[in-house]
């Protein structure tokens, strides 16, 4: 099942896109599920995450943490953490 | 009449005028406090430039709207006003805009100050700076984290549930 994929800030920065369609294999459960197979595709993704603690995700829109399930999601984004107001 | 609005703009937004309209030919409205964050014209002691305000549209939205739901459970608000800046913004211009209303003052302070931290820690905003040489992104602060923690959740991720 593919997923649209949207990265922020310096994490958008490093990996070199704003946005991407994949499709993660069977196993990939979870956003730290996610994390450890994007860092695995190439340099730019294991720069991206080298302290995922560093790194905020959502899914569909609302924040979500490493354990939070990606089954059925439809846009995930990963961001640093957030500097507005 | 709209009990909130949320805009995201690149536009500058004039906060009087905003606070004028929330409570325009209101008589129930006791109190309204108008918070505006404006662009400093240094970061960590050196001079900038200009700021420049990335975001995730859809979720900055959505996202700022559970905000507001949250403030209009936990206190008794008459109208809220939220206006969020993106793009390019110049020292001593308008980041950001909170008004709340409310009959008595306690409610319009509390919830203006709870969403400002909110809206800090929570909403889908990035900041980067321009520098005499170089760009660089702003770090998040211990001190946000920690003023929008004494309203509850600890981690801006327990909003999500």
């Amino acid at each position: 099942m593919s997923v649209k994929l949207l990265y922020f800030a310096w994490v958008r920065e490093r990996i070199g896109k704003p946005a991407e369609e994949i499709e993660p294999p069977p196993g990939v459960a979870t956003v730290a599920d996610l994390v450890a197979w994007l860092s695995a595709r190439g340099e730019a993704y294991a720069h991206a995450f080298e302290n995922p603690k560093v790194v905020r995700a959502a899914i569909d829109r609302a924040h979500a943490k490493p354990d939070s399930a990606i089954a059925g999601a439809r846009e995930i984004a990963f961001f640093p953490p957030m500097t507005g107001g | 009449m709209q009990l909130s609005t949320i805009s995201l703009q690149h536009e500058p937004f004039d906060a009087a005028a905003e606070a004028a309209e929330l409570r325009r030919g209101r008589t129930d409205i006791g109190a309204v406090v108008t918070f505006t964050g404006i662009c400093r014209g240094e970061e960590n002691g050196e001079a900038i430039a200009a700021l420049t305000l990335e975001h995730y549209p859809a979720m900055a939205e959505a996202e700022i709207a559970r905000q507001v739901e949250a403030a209009q459970r936990r206190w008794s608000l008459l109208g809220v006003r939220v206006i969020h800046r993106f793009g390019r913004i110049a020292p001593g211009e308008e980041i950001v805009l909170v008004v709340t209303a409310s009959s008595h003052r306690h409610d319009a302070f509390a919830a203006a100050e709870f969403l400002m931290d909110y809206l800090k820690t929570r909403a889908p905003f990035w900041k980067q700076v321009e520098l005499r040489d170089r760009t660089a992104w702003v770090e998040a602060r211990r001190s946000d984290e920690s003023a929008a923690a004494r309203w509850g959740a600890s981690d801006p991720r327990e909003a999500a549930e």
